[in-house]
């Protein structure tokens, strides 16, 4: 009875899927367009007509397009790809690497993974794609404008390269830090009912809410200044900390930990504590039980937060634009500086290859860990 | 569990927290009452051009930087005060500006300026990513499971991506004669400059927060109308409560607290607008206080960054955060005293 009586009017029901309808395409249009753009010549991406941009008819003239076949191939060598990563590939690692080695074995598949794509996308299917087209009439002829040029560009001839691996050493590095500290912390104020605990939680809340720049504004003399003032104690070996990637990684983990450690907390309350109760008993210290008995449960918990300390530091541009120096420079202030100094629509387009890069793990992560992220976007809310 | 255990397991995170964050805090309050410049000094420098019997010498005292063994510039630090702070809020000429209605006059000066845009900004946006987040949570919550995955992947997009990333791509589609800027011509048909005026730049920003922001609410407020009792919805129904009764007084008071959460965090994060002032370069027009402290920050020409300018800022942005947090506080406080009771 009930689902019927619930059910809308159809006015209402079109309506809703009208709304819904349009704040996808709001949602996604931005990011989709942009990406439309980085793979055009600069005339055809900043061209007036919207169908000029998605056709493309410049960037075909200079024979740079995809034919029909092109795109039918492509596109369902994507789609297997993705079939493959999405089910086929967690299960051979699921059944072919025991369970202590499984957290390498992701990296190393994910890694793989990227390069198979990148291999097959951008060198193999060009190549046999160019054969075949001429021999197939109609159906090779190009007729969507599209060219990785900018890509090629950005990446090696820019150097946005170094960029890329400088933020995979400081994403890897505040998430490896900010969860090892951060679940130590997280585990002992869930099990801890006194006064400083409960004076640490509200103090993480009042750090939580400060304004980035204001610690930056602290850190900026003693950094530059840091070999100084450490001299005393280590002497000549004594590092200037400005521009170090560990500096900012440190700064980015400290600025986190708030976060962490309430959401960790809240994932260890739903854990019950005579779990550790029995390991206790049966002769493990705390240590231990945290280690050997927590931790195995608490998978999905450890790998949310790590997701979101992820965004933090991938998406950071305050503390990195300011902290790093060029040579270490990540890519999302990298990109900054190269959209200041650009004057040509050539620069413009490499700007948005580069933009559309820094967004493509994004999108990844989303599609991998879509309900990880769901649950820890709700898991402060729900627990307060 | 003992306090020398509790004490062991989170000392690694307050040790960080308190290197990191309070330290720096204090820090920060103490360089906004010192200057580090340049010692000068000042010298008699003769100057003497050929003349006819007798060069012709003229004295003159001018002031140069003294160089130390080294030959690098010194620096001294001296205690300034207030005199950070005052050049900052300008108080006499905010004053001056005020008591005389000049409102222009009040805009003219950074902060203000900045502290009106940042205000605006907040309570602004607040009530719109509330609205929209619980209109797309409700629309979502009311189609078919097998569209709900794809809605929530397409929805989560715009708020994990890079703000300053984000903000750049709507720049991309406004800029010049670009697609939407084509658009809002077609629509209006009208000339339109998306970026030459204060306030359509303004209308902007705000529109690009909500969009990163609105899906939070969402998501949120989805996994709160998955909690709702269904039999209270059912009796509501029987007892004839139409479909906004039934909204107005059964889901929102169910609601109420995520409200409140996605409100409280909304109104720290969007009070710390920046990115976007970046992404969108919307500086000549629109700026931040945040935005003022980095642009103080960053090095100039000759490699010097206001420190203490910057720190001054920092505190009195600071003051804005604390007052946001005081209800916060005193709910925590309260909510924490009625346990212990």
């Amino acid at each position: 009875m009930t689902a019927r009586a619930f059910r809308q009017s159809f006015a209402l029901r079109a309506l809703v899927r009208a709304f819904l309808f349009g704040w996808c395409l709001v949602a996604l249009f931005p990011i989709a367009w942009v990406a439309l753009m980085s793979v055009k010549l600069p005339i055809d991406a900043f061209a007036e007509n919207p169908l000029t941009v998605i056709f493309g008819p410049q960037t075909r003239a200079t024979g740079l397009g995809l034919s029909l076949l092109d795109i039918a191939v492509g596109g369902s060598v994507i789609l297997g790809l993705l079939q493959f990563s999405r089910y086929r590939l967690p299960r051979i690692v699921r059944q072919r690497v025991p369970e202590r080695w499984r957290a390498l074995a992701w990296i190393a598949a994910a890694g793989m993974l990227a390069v198979v794509v990148w291999a097959l996308l951008l060198e193999v299917l060009p190549a046999v794609l160019g054969r075949i087209d001429p021999l197939v009439g109609p159906f090779g002829v190009p007729i969507v404008g599209f060219t990785p040029e900018h890509y090629r560009a950005v990446w090696f001839e820019r150097g946005f390269i170094l960029n890329f691996w400088n933020s995979v050493v400081v994403t890897s590095g505040v998430i490896t830090l900010s969860l090892t500290v951060g679940t130590l912390a997280g585990y002992a104020l869930s099990r801890s009912r006194t006064e400083f605990a409960f004076w640490l939680l509200v103090m993480a809340l009042i750090f939580r809410a400060l304004p980035h720049s204001v610690l930056v504004t602290g850190y900026l003399p003693v950094f530059i200044n840091s070999s100084e003032y450490l001299r005393p104690f280590l002497g000549d070996a004594a590092p200037t900390l400005y521009g170090t990637r560990i500096a900012v990684i440190a700064v980015l983990v400290s600025i986190n930990q708030p976060f962490t450690i309430w959401m960790l907390r809240s994932f260890f309350q739903n854990i019950p504590s005579e779990l550790d109760e029995a390991a206790r008993v049966d002769g493990c210290t705390h240590f231990q039980a945290f280690r050997w008995v927590i931790l195995p449960v608490m998978w999905p918990g450890v790998i949310t937060t790590g997701l979101f300390s992820f965004l933090l530091a991938y998406n950071d541009y305050l503390v990195t634009s300011l902290l790093l120096d060029a040579k270490s420079q990540t890519m999302v202030p990298a990109i900054t500086s190269m959209f200041n100094r650009e004057t040509t629509a050539t620069d413009q387009v490499q700007a948005v290859a580069a933009a559309v890069s820094i967004t493509a793990p994004l999108f990844f992560l989303v599609m991998a860990f879509q309900r990880q992220i769901v649950s820890g976007l709700t898991a402060g809310a729900v627990k307060g | 569990m003992k306090t020398k255990t509790f004490a062991a397991f989170v000392a690694p995170s307050v040790v960080m927290m308190m290197l990191f964050i309070a330290f720096p805090l204090v820090g920060t309050l103490f360089q906004s009452f010192f200057v580090s410049r340049s010692v000068v000094e000042t010298v008699e420098v003769k100057n003497c051009a050929p003349g006819f019997l007798k060069p012709i010498c003229t004295a003159q005292m001018r002031t140069l930087p003294k160089f130390d063994e080294n030959g690098r510039p010194m620096t001294e630090t001296v205690f300034v005060g207030l005199q950070s702070y005052r050049n900052i809020l300008e108080p006499a000429e905010a004053w001056q500006a005020l008591t005389s209605g000049d409102w222009a006059g009040l805009m003219n000066i950074d902060f203000w300026k900045a502290l009106r845009f940042t205000l605006t900004f907040t309570f602004v946006t607040l009530p719109l990513v509330l609205l929209i987040g619980l209109a797309i949570a409700l629309s979502v919550n009311s189609i078919g499971r097998r569209v709900r995955g794809p809605v929530i992947f397409v929805s989560l997009l715009p708020f994990v991506i890079t703000p300053v990333i984000g903000a750049l791509s709507i720049r991309w589609l406004f800029i010049g004669d670009g697609i939407l800027t084509n658009l809002l011509q077609w629509l209006l048909d009208t000339p339109v400059t998306v970026f030459s005026q204060a306030w359509s730049t303004e209308l902007l920003l705000i529109v690009y927060r909500v969009w990163h922001i609105a899906p939070f609410a969402f998501v949120v407020f989805y996994a709160g109308l998955q909690t709702v009792n269904q039999d209270t919805l059912e009796s509501a129904l029987i007892d004839g409560a139409t479909r906004w009764e039934r909204l107005r007084y059964v889901i929102l008071p169910h609601l109420q607290p995520l409200i409140v959460f996605v409100a409280l965090i909304h109104m720290m994060d969007s009070y710390r607008v920046f990115e976007e002032i970046v992404g969108l370069n919307t500086q000549s027009y629109v700026i931040s206080l945040q935005w003022i402290t980095y642009e103080y920050l960053l090095p100039d020409n000759a490699g010097t960054r206001q420190l203490s300018r910057a720190a001054a800022n920092s505190m009195l942005t600071m003051i804005g955060i604390v007052i946001l947090l005081i209800p916060l506080l005193r709910q925590v406080w309260r909510a924490h005293r009625s346990v212990r009771l």
